[in-house]
Parts: C-alpha cells; structure tokens; sequence
C-alpha cells in the first residue's frame, strides 16, 4: 500500500526537492558555520528575492535567476572581504538590505504580475513542478560532486584560512568556488523552505550537531541526518496538517537543536 | 652542500601608514640553520615572518625562500608555519586532533586526490614524532597548551616541508611542555636537516636553545652566533639603556 500522500504527483516531487535540499544546505552550511560566516546565506537568500524577481519579469526561471544575481554578489562580497575594505559582517549586512531594496521596488513596478510572494518566502510543496525539480535535482548533484572532489581544501580553509595559505593550498580560488556553491544551496533550497528561512536550514542542523559530534567529519554526518530528519517530518506534517512547509521544518530543526543540547547537558560534552 | 639558502632577505623595508616598520634588513639563512629572531614588541619581527611567508609584499627589497619566490615556495609546501598564539587559540567547533594534522597534508595530496598509503604513513610518523598518536581522537578544543602545540608542529611537518616557521611558539605552554617542545625543535633540525626559524621575545631562550641571533629593532641589530649575542653593546643596541637596570623583567 502507498500512503495516501505519495498518490499526488506534487507530493513526489516535493519530496525529492525536499531530500536533496535537505542532504546540500547543511553540508555548506558545516563550512559556513565554522568560517563564521552563517550570516553569508541569509544575504543570498535575500538577494536572491531580488533574483527570483527579475526572473517573473523577463519570464526565466526563477530558480536560474535567484541563482545568478546571488553568485555575483556572492563573489562581490568575497572580494570585498578579502581586500579587507568592508568589515565581513557589515558587507554581508549592506548586501542584504540592498538586495531586499531591489526586490521591493521590482516588485512594485510589476504590479501587474502575479507573483506569489508568500510561497516564494516561506516555501511552498504545492508550488513545486516538474522542471523545478530536474534544475535542483541536476544542481544538487553539482554542489555534491564538487564537495566531495574539494572536502580537503574546503575544510582546510575552514579550519585556519592563513594556515591553509601558507600551506600552498590556493585559498582565492577554493574560495570563490565555496561561495559560488553556497549561492547554488541558496537558490535550490528556495522552493522547499522559502527564502527567508534557508539561513535557517543551513545553520540549525549543523549547531545541532556540534554539540554531539566529536570531529569535523562527524559533524557533518550528523547534520545532514538531522537535517533529513526535519525535512521528511516537516513534509509529511505540511501536507496533513497544512502548515507552511519552510516553517514546520525550521521549529522541528530548533527542536532537535534543543534535544541536541539537552542530551549535551545530561550525557556530558563529547 | 647544497649552494642555496633557506631564506635571503635583501634590503627589505616595509612602511605601513608612514611609519617605518622595517628599514633596510638583510640576511641569509643557510639551509639547516637553527635561527631565532628576538627583538623588542613593535620591533617588526612577526612582519618580517609575514613578509617572508608571502603574506605581505615588502614596500621595497627582496625575499627569496629556496632561491625561489615566497608564493612558489608556498606551492611547493616548501614551508610549515605556526603561527601566534595558536596554543590558547579558541576552537569552537568540534575538530579532531588527527584531521587537524590531516588538513597540514592537502596541499601534498592534490585537488581531488584520496589519501596514498604513502601519505598514511607519513601523517603516522609525524603523529610519532610530535607524539600526538595517542591524542588522535581527542577534541583539539579540550587540549592543554603544550599539546595543542605539538598538535599544530605536526600539522605543519604533514606536508613536509624543508623549512619551519614558528611565531611565539611557547606562549601559554607551562614550563616542563617548554622544555620538552624545545628539544622536540632540536632533534627537528638535527635528525632531519629542517631549517628553524622562530621568532621569540625570551632572551633565555635564544641563548641556550638556537644557534644564530636576528636582533631586530626596524633594523637588524645584529646577526650573530647566540653565545655572542649577549655582550652588552647588542643588548643594549636593541632594547635602550633602560633594560640595563632590570635585566630580569625582559619579557619585551
């Protein structure tokens, strides 16, 4: 017997959405976190608003459009970093507003189109089509394959970036390939969390599962586990109990962020 | 045997907002040579390391490492550096001890590469060496200062480099973790020929530890072997007549 759920097509692909958003968004999210730089994803997300809009207004995909205006500034930000002109925080900060700004005033000269703007923010499972899901299905697989062929260099930079430099590792580059990828997570994670709680989904699992895991490596599995976990469940309450899906998986990932600790708390740190 | 030097510093100055940091330093470092840079707080050493590193240009000078430009001794893992304060440095995110030493290797595995079973036994030695095997699976975070140190010289010693770079490598380690991290240096350098140097405010140190003396005040005072380096005139040369009168509170 297939659940009653698995019946509707919408369901399927929501869930295949779901998984693979679930498997990349905390696996950037371990190299975000631990760079101190988990603010980078909420930026891209909110630029990416911008994105998904210029998108409705030239007809291009929106998931391909989110994910080209936020790679630019993805590296716009990074260069800036480098260069040490702006502090790190305060450009993430800058670009943020900047790209929420553009949104509204796309958004207001388009006042004839017909966007709908709550499932773009918080993420819907019934919005989700077929091409949307061959684009982040093909995209995950990217982000995956790239992880695995870069995992040393991009751990090495997350651990001491100065270390990783005068070690020989080529720190620009790995960088602006890791900012690329994590702008690529953003613009995948869109359609299932909503674009104002893809940081969220980035971020959770990976505290969560630092408080448990005795290595980086751990670490990692963990997240994606816990992430999984919040993604399948959210889904599933989403579509019986009808809460937004972005929102149900977020308030299971706190959840599980406080067992996570309790446990911490009770069992003794790792 | 070999004619080339570890490092050769030509007529280096470096000036950052007007003030001169480094005012015409030059030297070589033979290849195997054990060298210890001392000089007072703002004396420019931890720039010169950075300039040497390649982390910093020079305003003026050149900066050979192995004959070679600092980036393409960089490239080669010519050079393992540990930087400042690395022992009381906070690690908030949980990170073992051996991929801490692992990620020291990923230069020399390459882009893509998996480990070789060559690498596993050159991570295993090191591990041997720094005598951090038995701490592999530990937190990085939960360590003591001496251990993390070693944790870190093995991190640097993964990608096997011919030259060590260390910056206050003993700050925050208690005294019985000193002695034993200096003798580790010691048979660094005589066991495998690797070329030290480190910069160090500890006049002690640098007497009874290395075998050469960069006293550096923007200018280097003077490069000499460390059982010279403590007739006055270079003492007083570097830090003022005033350490004269308090020649124990020298921790400059």
């Amino acid at each position: 017997m297939i659940p009653s759920i698995f019946q509707y097509e919408f369901m399927i692909l929501a869930f295949i959405a779901g998984i693979v958003t679930a498997i990349v968004a905390p696996t950037m999210g371990v190299f975000l976190v631990i760079r101190r730089y988990s603010f980078m994803a909420d930026t891209l997300a909110h630029v990416s608003l911008a994105g998904v809009t210029v998108g409705f207004l030239t007809g291009t995909q929106p998931i391909l459009s989110a994910m080209a205006v936020s790679a630019i500034t993805a590296i716009w930000v990074e260069e800036l970093r480098r260069k040490r002109r702006v502090l790190g925080d305060s450009a993430l900060s800058m670009f943020l507003s900047g790209g929420l700004a553009l949104a509204a005033v796309l958004l207001s000269a388009s006042r004839g189109l017909n966007v709908n703007l709550h499932s773009v923010l918080f993420g819907s499972i019934a919005t989700v089509n077929r091409l949307d899901v061959w684009i982040i299905l093909s995209l995950g697989v990217a982000i995956f394959l790239a992880i695995v062929c870069l995992y040393k260099e991009l751990s090495c930079i997350a651990f001491d970036e100065e270390l990783a430099e005068t070690g020989g590792v080529q720190t620009r580059l790995i960088n602006h390939i890791f900012v690329i990828l994590t702008a690529i997570t953003v613009s995948v994670s869109m359609r299932i969390v909503g674009i104002l709680l893809i940081g969220a989904l980035m971020v959770i699992p990976v505290t969560a599962a630092m408080q448990l895991s005795r290595s980086f490596r751990g670490t990692l599995w963990i997240a994606i586990a816990l992430s999984l976990l919040s993604v399948i469940a959210g889904l599933f309450i989403a579509y019986y109990v009808g809460f937004s899906s972005g929102g149900t998986i977020v308030l299971l990932s706190m959840a599980l962020f406080f067992l996570a600790n309790l446990c911490k708390k009770f069992v003794g740190s790792p | 045997m070999s004619a080339t030097n570890a490092i050769e510093v030509q007529d280096v100055c470096l000036s950052l907002g007007g003030h001169t940091i480094l005012d015409a330093v030059s030297f070589a470092i033979p290849q195997g040579s054990y060298v210890g840079i001392v000089g007072p707080n703002g004396g420019g050493k931890t720039t010169l390391l950075r300039i040497i590193l390649g982390l910093l240009r020079p305003t003026h000078g050149r900066v050979a490492v192995f004959g070679e430009s600092p980036f393409a001794a960089r490239r080669r893992g010519n050079i393992g550096y540990v930087p400042q304060r690395i022992a009381q440095a906070d690690i908030p995110f949980p990170i073992s001890v051996e991929e801490i030493v692992w990620s020291g290797r990923t230069p020399a595995i390459g882009v893509g590469n998996r480990r070789s079973p060559h690498d596993r036994k050159f991570v295993e030695e090191v591990m041997d060496r720094a005598k951090v095997g038995h701490l592999r699976h530990r937190l990085v975070g939960n360590l003591s200062g001496g251990e993390r140190q070693r944790v870190f010289i093995a991190r640097s010693l993964a990608a096997d480099p011919s030259l060590l770079i260390l910056d206050e490598p003993t700050t925050g380690v208690d005294i019985a973790a000193k002695e034993e991290f200096y003798a580790l240096l010691k048979t660094l350098n005589a066991d495998l020929g690797l070329t030290i140097l480190f910069v160090s405010h500890d006049i002690e140190v640098m007497t009874s530890e290395v075998a050469f003396v960069l006293a550096l005040n923007q200018r280097l005072i003077c490069h000499c072997e460390s059982h010279k380096f403590l007739s006055e005139d270079t003492v007083e040369r570097l830090y003022g007549k005033a350490m004269q009168s308090h020649p124990l509170h020298l921790h400059l």
